[in-house]
């Protein structure tokens, strides 16, 4: 079942064309990873997404209501990027107002804040709270009343490795109890790639899509291979592999994906010449600013 | 929709609270009324009848400056500090409707401002009964106009403040706009319809646009109301005079109105707040 649906969105800003044409849907228990340089579009999305700024072209809809409206609100929770509540305030107290706004009852702000690590702190002031720990009490609020659909603007940012992977358990079992998610982030590689799916934008428009099996697919970045010569052998591996490039002592070369056993035929006929050799696959970073620099 | 509004307004409240704005507001209005009542008949002279309606034409002035500052200085955080913290756009996300944020934050920081108009006019009704007996309850009519009148003076300026709040993108330049606003509707308005008087020299902007003008300004139609409502006389300011040429209903009307209006203007403000 679709929870978002986002047929051509188009938001300008004066002459600027701040998202352009983006189609997108999420479904029930799907978790989508929203990708981009800042200024690429991600945050206009969701304040689009949660009725904040309204588009100039396309729609878009929440289990079939409009962005805004009172049952969308009403199924959406969200966490903004470095939410800093107000610093006279106790988490607890923070987390009683929102449970109220939500018709929830107030002594579940100890339950939700035990679930994201902050029990101890409860009945502290946010003011002394660390910016991860504010993070937290932005997750908790996100997640009263089980929401259906979950707009999260760079939610691990700020987080130490330790709580993003608990995050992402977190988001694990909500998506398991059929939350539709859609998180925003700078680098693929902070997803951890725990996403179901990614969804690139560049200046406003949506230039790549898919599973992160798919992204790499599509790409097809060269992988890179580094030889090590023995001791003396450095000009006759280089004589060997003509179409690599001497780097100190190493040779090194690349090679397309498809082209990795030939590699490897090519280094085992010279392996008296060679000490050692790695391969190494483009990385997350490498495959993202490939796909976000081609749009450019 | 009212569960919302509470919610809050309690939020707000132990904001205000724990800001230490209920503490100073209320410190500022007991010290200043400790000290006009202090200063006792001094500058009533002969004309008052028993000491607490001569402390409260004292009060009537100080009110008239105090009241707003205090309204101003609370309110205009409201919304310019939400927005940069980025928790308006998380409340907007909500169920929870502009007007029940707006309506929220006004009802707790109408409470402070009632808080400390009590707190300070109640120093000065002890002072006046304890050296002047029984006496002093003649003036308690006066007293309680003046306690109604001062809180709805701060709800218009509380509103104001929100509308500044709402119109300068930053704390900072709500700030600004705010202690503008104050020097401008409080010092200015009357410094400047003083000059006119003065230039007109008894034409037809006296007899004709002034005592409107008088009238629509918050402040000066409290002050009025007040002063004409017990007949005491407004040592502190110079339209004195006025004062006993305008119907009561007309400061009256605009003392009911303004707070309305300013609530309205802040509302509108509001909707043009792009989280």
């Amino acid at each position: 079942m679709t929870i978002l649906t986002l047929s051509k969105l188009t938001k300008t800003y004066g002459e600027s064309r701040v998202l352009d044409e983006v189609t997108l849907s999420v479904a029930a228990g799907e978790r989508v990873a929203l990708l981009g340089h800042n200024g690429a579009g991600k945050s206009t999305l969701m304040k689009l997404v949660l009725g904040l700024i309204y588009p100039d072209a396309g729609t878009a809809a929440i289990a079939g209501h409009a962005p805004g409206s009172t049952v969308a609100r009403a199924l959406t929770a969200y966490l903004p990027e470095n939410a800093a509540f107000h610093p006279a305030i106790t988490g607890r107290e923070q987390m009683r107002y929102y449970l109220r706004l939500r018709g929830q009852p107030v002594r579940l702000a100890d339950e939700l804040l035990e679930k994201v690590g902050l029990g101890d702190a409860a009945g502290r002031r946010i003011g002394t709270y660390s910016k991860g720990m504010r993070q937290r009490v932005g997750l908790a609020q996100a997640l009263i009343g089980g929401p259906r659909l979950m707009i999260l603007d760079e939610p691990t940012s700020g987080l130490d490795p330790v709580s993003r992977r608990e995050f992402y358990a977190l988001l694990d079992d909500l998506a398991a109890n059929g939350t539709a998610i859609l998180l925003s982030s700078h680098a693929l590689s902070e997803l951890e790639a725990r996403t179901d799916r990614m969804v690139i934008l560049s200046q406003g428009r949506q230039v790549a899509a898919g599973t992160l099996a798919d992204l790499r697919a599509e790409a097809a970045l060269p992988l890179t291979v580094q030889i090590t010569p023995q001791p003396g052998q450095e000009a006759a591996l280089i004589t060997a592999f003509p179409d690599g490039r001497q780097v100190d002592r190493r040779v090194m070369l690349t090679c397309a994906p498809f082209e990795k056993l030939t590699v490897l035929e090519r280094i085992a006929a010279h392996r008296f010449l060679i000490e050692d050799f790695d391969i190494h696959a483009a990385t997350l970073d490498d495959l993202y600013s490939h796909i976000s620099g081609r749009a450019a | 929709m009212f569960v919302r509004i509470l919610a809050t307004a309690s939020l707000e409240f132990t904001v205000a609270r724990r800001n230490r704005w209920v503490i100073v507001s209320v410190a500022m209005m007991m010290l200043f009324s400790l000290v006009l009542s202090a200063a006792g008949s001094a500058p009533a002279g002969q004309m008052a009848v028993d000491p607490l309606s001569v402390t409260v034409a004292s009060l009537i002035s100080l009110a008239v400056y105090l009241v707003p500052l205090i309204a101003l200085l609370i309110s205009f955080d409201a919304i310019a500090g939400e927005n940069e913290r980025g928790t308006l756009a998380l409340s907007l996300t909500y169920p929870l409707a502009r007007t029940e944020l707006l309506l929220g934050k006004l009802v707790a920081q109408l409470g402070v401002v009632a808080i400390a108009v009590f707190a300070g006019y109640t120093v000065a009704a002890v002072v006046a009964f304890a050296s002047g007996g029984v006496e002093a309850a003649q003036g308690l009519p006066a007293l309680w106009r003046l306690v109604w009148t001062s809180v709805l003076l701060g709800a218009v300026f509380l509103s104001l403040g929100h509308a500044m709040s709402c119109l300068a993108r930053r704390p900072s330049g709500a700030a600004a706009m705010a202690i503008g606003l104050w020097l401008v509707a409080i010092v200015l308005y009357d410094l400047g319809l003083l000059a006119a008087i003065v230039a007109d020299d008894g034409g037809s902007f006296t007899t004709d646009i002034f005592p409107w003008a008088l009238v629509l300004n918050p402040a000066d139609a409290f002050r009025i109301f007040n002063l004409a409502a017990s007949g005491a006389v407004d040592a502190a300011s110079g339209l004195s005079g006025a004062a006993s040429s305008i119907a009561v209903w007309k400061p009256l009307a605009a003392i009911v109105i303004w707070p309305l209006a300013a609530a309205l203007l802040a509302r509108l403000s509001f909707q043009k707040v792009v989280p």
